[in-house]
């Protein structure tokens, strides 16, 4: 008893509630609709073998901006807003624990996401397709994608108790972070450099051609941290400055 | 169990509470009665650690509330105003989650949870959701709650709102039977509850405390005259003059007069005559026959109004003379909020 097993407890409750109510599988088959038309567009009608592709495209991140906003948008707004959250912090539990559970369930969600694109590889093995290591990196660049998407959602869902301003929060900074990258070049130098550091995806679309990278992933890995730690921090400073 | 000392809490310029110290003595139900908005929630979120304290100490079990919060969250036990409940879960669900908050040990689990429900009477309801349960439902699982574990301390925020009144007594009687094992503190604005349940009481308005004693003392130390209330058949000036004749009347009032011939009166007594029966003879000889005679106890709810509510102009006058036979530290507080009305008033 202790730490791990409320870790355990807050993700059984949270994986649990995403998957008794509609929310996890419309945002699931709606995803997979959505994913499946581009993968349709951009690899069967132009018969290209490589998924890398069609995760490469601006299109396909947008989408899973989209649906992780609404994933994560309820996630701490909900608690404040039902009076839940006494619960959590009148018990013998740590905040960084309740976040860590709940990041870990949206997390699952994007996970079992993840995994129902595993039937883009099998068509195109089906057609005689090769599934290459490329695609192993695509994979990997996804998944370390989201984890800073869930993280980013998780946070603005902590600053709010209004779960459409936490959506719409958390979707404009993921855009931001999103097309920051195509400014980039216009300004040259140092300015570049900085935006390209802080452009998610341009790292992504690194990632996802296949190219692992160390420090893609130590990027993506700590930024994912460090938001966790600040959304910890937050909800203490709330505590302690109003109540 | 519980020592509050000075403690305050402020947001902003405004305090919500203000040097409050009170102490919660080992099973005891205190109750905290306080008009809506007087700081019951606040006091209750700081005890809890749900909220800091701007200034000063709360300790529960010799735990201080800041230094070791998880020692004092284990012994506490708290229902909030809203109960914190997960609609999207069924009771038992909802309880076993809790039962991780707490850290309640996986094989001492299922005998706590079938006594929780047992205790406040959800068993037959713990595999349906909680959101298709009714209000009063919804309370007690709240309950079950804030049992679970059994904590040394319960804190209770107005516990019976929303209950049907078969509902009400249930949960009264089991917070008294609670209070053998637990020490508890209960809010409420209902004072019938209060009375009926709590050994002690403390009133609190304006985020300070007005007053702190037993319900009987209360309404004992405010209550120096009696008064009845009477229904007689005949004419009204008559009958007045009559009853204002009586040895121990000290004033008579009417407050209505009825279609057949009788009227009702306001009489006030000296505690120490009995003024019931020379009243029936008197009204006997002269043929008016009392209809209904009422005895009216100072009920709490007045010794409430009077302490919390200074604006209000009481209807009895000799409340207000009894006023000045209160002791003196509780003068000292009535005049107090009287001086921080008129001082706010004065800034408006």
């Amino acid at each position: 008893m202790g730490y791990l097993s409320n870790v355990t407890s807050v993700f059984k409750k949270e994986t649990k509630s995403y998957f008794y109510s509609p929310m996890a599988y419309i945002i699931l088959g709606l995803f997979m609709f959505i994913s499946s038309i581009l993968f349709y567009f951009f690899n069967l009608s132009n018969s290209i073998g490589t998924l890398v592709w069609m995760f490469n495209q601006p299109i396909f991140a947008l989408i899973l901006i989209m649906f992780i906003s609404i994933l994560t948008m309820r996630m701490y707004a909900e608690e404040r807003k039902n009076g839940t959250e006494v619960l959590l912090f009148t018990s013998p539990s740590k905040v960084s624990s309740l976040i860590i559970g709940k990041f870990l369930a949206a997390y699952f969600v994007f996970i079992v996401m993840t995994l129902l694109t595993l039937t883009y590889p099998l068509v195109i093995m089906i057609f005689k397709g090769k599934f290459t290591i490329q695609m192993v990196g695509g994979y990997v660049g996804l998944l370390l994608f989201g984890s800073c998407l869930i993280a980013i959602g998780l946070f603005c869902s902590a600053l709010t108790e209004n779960q459409i301003i936490a959506a719409i929060l958390s979707f404009i900074i993921m855009f931001f972070l999103f097309i920051v990258g195509s400014f980039a070049t216009m300004f040259g130098g140092a300015v570049t450099e900085i935006l390209k550091w802080v452009s998610l995806f341009y790292r992504y679309s690194d990632q996802s051609t296949g190219i692992f990278r160390l420090n893609t992933m130590v990027y993506f890995i700590s930024i994912t941290v460090s938001l966790l730690v600040i959304t910890v921090l937050v909800i203490e400073k709330r505590r302690w400055s109003q109540g | 169990m519980i020592e509050i000392q000075n403690m305050s809490k402020r947001y902003g310029r405004v305090h919500a509470v203000k040097d409050l110290s009170f102490t919660l003595e080992k099973g005891e139900i205190l109750g905290f009665l306080g008009p809506n908005g007087a700081g019951k929630s606040t006091t209750m979120n700081i005890i809890t650690g749900y909220i800091p304290p701007s200034a000063g100490t709360v300790k529960v079990c010799g735990f201080d509330v800041m230094e070791n919060p998880f020692e004092v969250k284990k012994r506490i036990g708290y229902l909030p105003e809203q109960p914190p409940l997960y609609m999207d879960m069924t009771v038992r669900e909802y309880l076993s989650y809790v039962c991780d908050l707490k850290q309640i040990k996986k094989s001492a689990r299922k005998s706590q949870l079938d006594h929780v429900m047992e205790l406040v009477k959800i068993t037959d309801v713990s595999g349906r959701l909680i959101k298709n349960l009714s209000k009063g439902y919804k309370q007690r699982v709240g309950l079950a709650q804030a049992l679970i574990g059994s904590p040394e301390v319960l804190i209770l925020d107005e516990p019976t709102v929303g209950l049907d009144p078969k509902q009400i007594i249930e949960i009264r009687n089991l917070i008294k039977a609670l209070g053998k094992d637990h020490s508890i503190i209960l809010s409420s604005h209902i004072l019938s509850e209060v009375s009926a349940v709590c050994e002690r009481v403390v009133i609190i308005n304006k985020g300070q405390i007005t007053a702190i004693d037993t319900p009987e003392n209360l309404s004992k130390g405010m209550d120096e005259s009696l008064k009845y209330t009477v229904s007689v058949a005949g004419p009204q000036d008559s009958v007045k003059s009559i009853l204002k004749g009586i040895f121990g009347v000290r004033k008579v009032e009417t407050l209505s007069t009825k279609d057949n011939d009788s009227s009702d009166f306001a009489i006030e007594s000296n505690k120490e005559t009995d003024i019931r029966k020379p009243m029936f003879f008197e009204l006997a000889k002269a043929g008016y026959p009392i209809m209904e005679l009422k005895l009216n106890d100072m009920s709490l709810e007045d010794v409430f109004l009077q302490l919390t509510d200074n604006d209000v102009v009481m209807p009895n006058s000799a409340v207000s003379e009894d006023k000045s036979k209160e002791d003196e530290t509780e003068e000292d507080k009535t005049a107090d909020n009287i001086e921080e009305t008129a001082e706010k008033k004065e800034v408006e």
